[in-house]
């Protein structure tokens, strides 16, 4: 380089724009980031509005969804999300947990990696190959086998019983759980995972050192210092698990409805808005699926805030470790 | 990768994409009942043949049909409930039936074929409410004296969607059972007790078929594209009637369309020993200052058509087509009501073929 | 049974659990890819991709699906991939430890795992109501919406495995940053972005729900962007809830389709990252 040239005011300024220029476009493009944010949760809430103003606190507390009526309630599409999304939960947090370890602790290295890489490749399959697949595949044997087994011997229990009762549709808020966990696992095991191998080696060291068995090291050691990213592991997955659309729509029934069976049809939140949006007539009713969504919103944006901290805080723990 | 060289392809790729956008021939959008889907898409694959333009039909539900014309997002909605006259001009809309058809009840019951079961509309509305759970049930084997029927539990399955057929088929059972009226009523959505939902007469079909125990309603020509077992009704005269173009014609013979403002005129429940009771016509809504001209004008010829060429193929899907007097009638409605209508009788000239 | 036994014992059945887990995740990969491979097979033909999407009861094919697919994938990417590079750029070059970046960072997480319907509502919103009609390029911006932060949250990783020394010396020689970023570090981060961009692919080609009120679908063949165009994802939706046999079919093949690119481009992403990363960390 021409040292005269790059001292020259008129190169040097040409430079001083263009730098300016890139930065401002990347500060921009990261504002950006925010705007998304933002620009979402305004027009969400401005489209929720008609129906908040004309139901008011009746909107969260009604599981009333009458389009003849025009009175709306998302009292049954947040049941319906909830209880899939904990149904989810309590079946894909122990096989997580049972595959972190696996991969973590017992496998050899020569399998590691693939199996890993199998895992993963289920987190990037499309939610709606799981909708068909459980549409077609999972719920006829749910109803011809598994649900007619589950109202004979465990409807009639007392407490227990009431879960499972009512007609073998084989589609419903159980089948819709299902499937949901299966989505899910791949995600909370790949952050299990993740935050096992955080674990300083010496601390494990220790403990068989002190002759614990593999499994004592992975209860009484790992998993206490890693709690924090475990927990932000499941809510991330529980993040999924609620706002999961087309999986759900095909297999939870479509009904506006509380039912206290398990096997009974549901909807949720998003598979609400999935079927009725295109078709809602009227703004009352379009409103309140835009209200339906702003409420997803909310609690998904909760959840997940809440798991990206404790995440944050494991890692920066990590960290001042090393 | 040279980076540069992707970018450049990827650039001309969508330049020729926007290009070729702009010189296309443009498709007429319309949405709305999955009711007559079957021969609106039979309709607009001869008629692409034809004359090249295709006809864009998004099958959502009435509700739907009714919702994007409201929004002026398709140039025609298609819906089976018909709007009341007040509601049309409120919105600016013109309403003329296009196709009439037949909502039968369809079963899903191990060793029950196609047209032997016999329903009563009390039956079904019993059903739809939740009273009658089996199909061994007392009151459904009165009716089938010759059928063994299985302790199954029944599984009714109803629209989730915004449904002109949903409006026919509670509208016929709030006809027929007072106590349906009360606690359901009719609508293109209503809140039903039991059973589950699906989307679209397809969804309806789709359902019926994949779960044992099932009872669904959905448009005959899906019953009989798809081999389903449907069932026959009893009807007003108490006579017990199969679901055909017979039966159906026979409904909407009765029909006074002179006399209906706007068309409203719904054909549930006629009088008439072989009418089936849940027939319906099928409405497409225009509007009467259209926003775009040329475009609404492409589809009244398409309409108009299928009026003169589409009598053979919906025959073959067991639809009833307009007789020629309520034809003639439309053809007036769009000359007087919709503004910059085009369509004469020398637009006779092309297709005469079909 | 002595403490050491029953220690041994736990210890045998706990693992031996942790074995059936991950048999059981793998029973279901499998199950799930053998039930695409079964039913989509039997559609795989030339007509698949030479026909267009047929009316209930006849033959035909995806192309015009597979076509606006691509159009919409790809122009979302085109959108979505610029802003989240130059995104990651700023949070790894220029912002790296202001407070400003930290929270965008947090938010460009939140953003990453939310519920794609609700982006879906957004783009309804921001464009369709506005143009008034659905259109495919209503459908490739929400693509871009779902695609940002992936590609953010990628350029930024990438960005930050560029050896410190390297933006040293570029920096002695007097370069401003911005010629850094762009003469050494971009190419010296080029396979890491790149696979930034394929995971991005790979996240939004198979989304269906922000892609149901935006760009609707269409029968026939259509390159008009500003209009509904068919995609693959809402076909196989209509598709796989009809009664009809030759719909169901092709619905399958289509979902084989997906999934087979999706999982091709995500091992293909996979491989170039271990080749840029061979101490093995993932």
């Amino acid at each position: 380089m021409n040292t005269a040239a790059a001292i020259d005011p008129r190169h040097a300024a040409g430079q001083r724009l263009r730098e300016r220029l890139f930065q401002g476009a990347t500060f921009v493009a990261a504002l950006l980031v925010l705007t998304l944010l933002g620009g979402v949760a305004l027009t969400l809430v401005h489209g929720a509005w008609p129906a908040l103003a004309h139901f008011k606190l009746h909107f969260l507390t009604s599981a009333v969804w009458n389009p003849v009526t025009d009175e709306y309630g998302a009292l049954a599409a947040v049941y319906g999300t909830v209880i899939t999304a904990c149904i989810a939960l309590l079946i894909a947090i122990p096989v997580s947990f049972g595959i972190a370890i696996f991969l973590t602790e017992l496998a050899p290295a020569w399998l590691k990696r693939p199996v890993g890489i199998a895992i993963e490749l289920l987190a990037a399959v499309p939610s709606i190959i799981f909708g068909i697949w459980g549409l077609f595949v999972l719920a006829p044997i749910l109803q011809r086998h598994v649900q007619p087994w589950l109202i004979d011997h465990i409807g009639p229990l007392p407490l227990v019983g009431r879960l499972f009762q009512g007609p073998p549709y084989g589609i419903g808020v159980l089948t819709a759980g299902v499937v949901l966990a299966i989505m899910v696992v791949p995600f909370i095991s790949a952050v299990m995972r993740d935050v096992f191998e955080t674990v300083p080696d010496v601390l494990k060291e220790s403990g068989y050192g002190l002759g614990a068995t593999t499994w004592e090291v992975i209860w009484q050691v790992v998993v206490p210092y890693a709690r924090t990213g475990m927990i932000g592991g499941i809510m991330l997955g529980l993040g999924r698990a609620l706002g999961e659309t087309m999986a759900v729509t095909f297999v939870i029934g479509n009904a506006h409805r509380i039912g206290s069976s398990l096997l009974a049809p549901g909807t949720t939140i998003s598979a609400s808005i999935a079927n009725e949006f295109t078709e809602a007539v009227g703004d009352l009713y379009t409103s309140s699926l835009v209200a339906l969504g702003a409420l997803l919103f909310l609690i998904t944006f909760a959840v997940i805030a809440a798991a990206r901290y404790m995440l944050l805080r494991l890692e920066r723990r990590a960290l001042s470790n090393v | 990768m040279n980076l540069r060289r992707f970018n450049g392809l990827l650039v001309a790729m969508l330049a020729g994409a926007a290009l070729a956008g702009t010189v296309q021939a443009a498709d007429i959008s319309g949405a709305g009942a999955t009711f007559p889907y079957p021969i609106y898409s039979k309709w607009a694959d001869a008629y692409k043949q034809q004359t090249g333009i295709g006809l864009n039909y998004q099958s959502i539900g009435s509700g739907g049909g009714i919702k994007q014309i409201k929004a002026k997002t398709v140039t025609f909605g298609a819906s089976d409930m018909p709007l009341k006259p007040d509601d049309l001009k409120d919105a600016g809309l013109v309403q003329f039936p296009m196709i009439i058809g037949g909502v039968v009840p369809v079963v899903n019951v191990k060793g029950v074929q196609a047209g032997q079961m016999v329903l009563s509309g009390e039956t079904v509305a019993a059903i739809y409410m939740g009273e009658i759970t089996r199909w061994n049930d007392a009151r459904i084997q009165k009716l089938n004296p010759k059928l063994t029927l299985p302790a199954t539990t029944i599984a009714p399955v109803y629209r989730s969607d915004g449904s002109g057929t949903n409006f026919l088929f509670s509208h016929y059972l709030s006809q027929v059972s007072a106590r349906f009226k009360d606690s359901i009523g009719e609508n293109t959505s209503v809140q039903w007790p039991v059973g589950i939902g699906a989307k679209g007469n397809e969804g309806v079909a789709n359902m019926t078929t994949q779960t044992d125990g099932a009872i669904g309603y959905v448009e005959y020509a899906y019953a009989k594209q798809i081999k389903m077992a449907y069932c026959d009704l009893l009807n007003s005269a108490g006579k017990t009637v199969a679901p055909s173009g017979e039966s159906f014609q026979a409904a909407a013979a009765n029909a006074d369309w002179a006399h209906a403002p706007g068309y409203y005129l719904i054909l549930t429940n006629q009088a008439g020993a072989g009418s089936w009771p849940i027939t319906g016509a099928s409405f497409i809504l225009v509007y009467a200052v259209p926003p775009d001209a040329s475009a609404t004008n492409e589809a009244l010829k398409f309409f108009d058509w299928a009026y003169r060429n589409g009598a053979r193929m919906a025959a073959d899907l067991d639809y009833v087509p307009l007789p020629d007097g309520l034809i003639k009638q439309v053809r007036a409605t769009w000359k007087a009501e919709i503004k910059g209508a085009l369509v004469t009788a020398s637009a006779a000239a092309d297709g005469r073929r079909m | 049974m002595s403490r050491r036994l029953r220690r041994k014992a736990t210890n045998l059945v706990a693992l031996g659990l942790s074995g059936c887990a991950t048999a059981v995740g793998l029973f279901f990969l499998g199950a799930i890819l053998w039930t695409l491979l079964s039913r989509g097979l039997a559609g795989m033909s030339a007509t698949l991709f030479t026909a267009m999407t047929p009316p209930p009861g006849s033959s035909g094919g995806l192309l015009n699906a597979i076509y606006g697919s691509l159009v919409m994938t790809v122009i979302g990417i085109l959108i979505g991939g610029p802003i989240g590079m130059l995104a990651g750029t700023y949070l790894a070059e220029y912002g790296r430890h202001s407070r400003l970046s930290a929270v965008i960072r947090f938010v460009n997480d939140v953003l990453l795992s939310a519920p794609s319907i609700i982006v879906g509502l957004f783009a309804y919103e921001l464009l369709v109501i506005r143009m008034g009609h659905f259109s495919a390029l209503a459908g490739a911006v929400a693509l871009a919406i779902i695609a940002i932060p992936v590609t953010v949250r990628t350029s930024e990783d990438m960005l930050n495995l560029v050896p410190q020394g390297m933006k040293d010396a570029s920096t002695a020689m007097g370069a401003y940053p911005w010629r850094t970023i762009t003469s050494v570090i971009y190419p010296a981060a080029r396979s890491g972005i790149v696979t930034g961009l394929l995971l991005a692919v790979a996240r939004i080609s198979g989304e269906t729900a922000p892609l149901l009120f935006t760009a609707l679908n269409n029968q026939f063949w259509s390159t008009n962007l500003n209009a509904p165009m068919a995609n693959l994802p809402v076909v196989i939706f209509q598709f796989a809830l009809s009664p009809y046999p030759n719909w169901q079919q092709l619905a399958w093949s289509g979902a084989l389709l997906i999934t087979v690119s999706i999982l091709v481009l995500s091992i293909t992403a996979r491989f170039v990252v271990s080749r840029l990363n061979p101490g093995g960390q993932r």
